[in-house]
């Protein structure tokens, strides 16, 4: 039997809502991945040993195991010890931190590289050293950083996909309900693939946008 | 209140790194309103002597007082980020290159820490954007990043935003250096402004011409000692020592 793509229409409902879904989770992962990956950078940096040592452990944890166990034992393994959380939350949890720690890595390369001068100047106005770490110098970081946290993040829409596995409806998990429904994998996966090829798309304008944007203030 | 003779005082300032001492037993009193520039052959100790001021480079012995208090007391380590804060706000500084936020324009860069120590509201810091920047020549490119503007602008920013802390004193570390020759003009023009405010002043420069024409006192140092000092006229006409001569004569034969 050959390909047949009039089954999509009366799916394509089901599949656009995983879309939603894949979106609502990227950009929650995402905005946790950045925040995270400034204090990760920050605590690794600046924060005496008593702090510091155990965030270290927590992103070897995270750096060196794969993402799909991790979101089992966040979803699966924490309700053991009486965190139930939804499965949206678990996985927007686990994606944001991991690649909070991958953010992290080049946050803390660019917060090094900052001019030494930056740091100085604030300073001599009389700001404390953590309000010019937050003014001025991890601003300048992350706006050095943004291409390659853009990549990452591109790295974190396809990773979603993984968090079908605890059964958020996004657009991996719809499109096999689909097929599940009219035994046509292949039909359905192409869809998918297209969808994400689209939202990846419309990602890296977004990316686009923001470096333009920035590129007089660096 | 302290005499005005000895609104700066810098008493036996030492400093090493390890075996290497760059500032030998230096003592140094500022009138209030004074004007002391400090020159002298790159090592020298100037730069460092200047960042002692404000505590940027720390001394490893001898005390630095701004206005009847010690710049760098000796205190518990929370305590003394908290003074030394405190008198750095009162202590304006303006670097050899700039040292613009090139994240903010040229407003904010003025604005952003009387905003954030002195809590000002919008339309004092806006104001105070205004005057500043306006006193610089700067007015116009007040919505302006740093990599918008030229070298002797970014320096008058710079200025601006040192001023705006409404300072007891301004230091200047070699703030012509890294100027194109055209450019180092608009820049001493906007520090004689200020010398005319009676601003005190202290100065670490390469420009003999204007620490004579500027200057109420000349410092000449070499290999972390003070050689010669005393009014321009004596330091650069008639120098006493043989070394200020041979520096002297060096940079009057080879500006750059």
């Amino acid at each position: 039997m050959g390909l047949d793509f009039t089954v999509i229409p009366k799916y394509l409902d089901v599949v656009l809502l995983g879309c939603l879904w894949t979106i609502a989770i990227t950009v929650a992962a995402a905005l946790v991945s950045f925040f995270g990956g400034i204090l990760l950078a920050v605590v690794a940096l600046y924060a005496p040993a008593v702090i510091r040592l155990p965030f270290r452990a927590f992103e070897f944890v995270f750096m060196g195991t794969p993402l799909l166990l991790q979101l089992f034992l966040i979803y699966f393994g924490l309700v053991q010890i009486g965190i139930d959380l939804p499965a949206f939350v678990a996985g927007v949890i686990g994606l944001g931190l991991h690649f909070a720690v991958y953010n992290s890595e080049l946050i803390q390369t660019a917060i090094i590289s900052v001019d030494r001068g930056q740091m100085e100047a604030a300073r001599t106005l009389g700001l404390s050293r953590t309000q010019a770490l937050r003014k001025v110098v991890v601003p300048q970081a992350v706006r050095a950083v943004i291409p390659p946290i853009g990549n990452n993040m591109i790295a974190l829409l396809k990773d979603s996909a993984l968090v079908s596995v605890i059964g958020v409806s996004e657009l991996t998990l719809s499109a096999q309900r689909a097929i599940g429904a009219t035994y046509r994998p292949f039909e359905f996966y192409l869809l998918a693939a297209a969808f994400y090829y689209v939202i990846n798309l419309a990602m890296e304008w977004v990316q686009r946008r923001i470096e333009r944007r920035i590129a007089i203030s660096r | 209140m302290t005499e005005s003779t000895d609104f700066v005082q810098i008493r036996h300032a030492q400093k090493s790194f390890g075996t290497l001492e760059v500032l030998k037993d230096i003592s140094l009193n500022v009138a209030r309103g004074q004007i002391v520039a400090i020159i002298g052959p790159s090592g020298s100790g100037k730069s460092t002597l200047l960042r002692a001021i404000n505590d940027l480079d720390a001394l490893t012995g001898g005390e630095v007082w701004l206005d009847g208090v010690q710049v760098n007391k000796q205190l518990p380590h929370r305590q003394y980020e908290k003074h030394i804060n405190e008198m750095r706000q009162q202590i304006g500084m303006v670097f050899q290159h700039f040292n613009l936020f090139p994240h903010m324009t040229a407003r904010e860069n003025v604005t952003m820490a009387p905003k954030m120590l002195k809590g000002l509201s919008a339309e004092e810091a806006d104001a105070l954007a205004k005057e500043q920047l306006d006193k610089v020549g700067m007015l116009e490119r007040i919505d302006y990043y740093p990599s918008q503007l030229s070298g002797g602008q970014k320096q008058r920013v710079a200025i601006a935003r040192a001023l705006a802390m409404n300072p007891k004193l301004m230091l200047f570390d070699e703030a012509t250096s890294a100027l194109d020759p055209e450019l180092v003009s608009e820049v001493n023009q906007v520090m004689k402004k200020l010398a005319e405010e009676h601003m005190t002043m202290i100065i670490v420069t390469h420009e003999m011409d204007f620490a004579a024409s500027v200057c109420d006192r000349v410092l000449f140092m070499d290999q972390g000692v003070v050689v010669e000092e005393g009014p321009p006229e004596q330091v650069f006409g008639n120098p006493q020592k043989a070394r200020t001569r041979a520096f002297l004569r060096k940079e009057l034969d080879n500006p750059e």
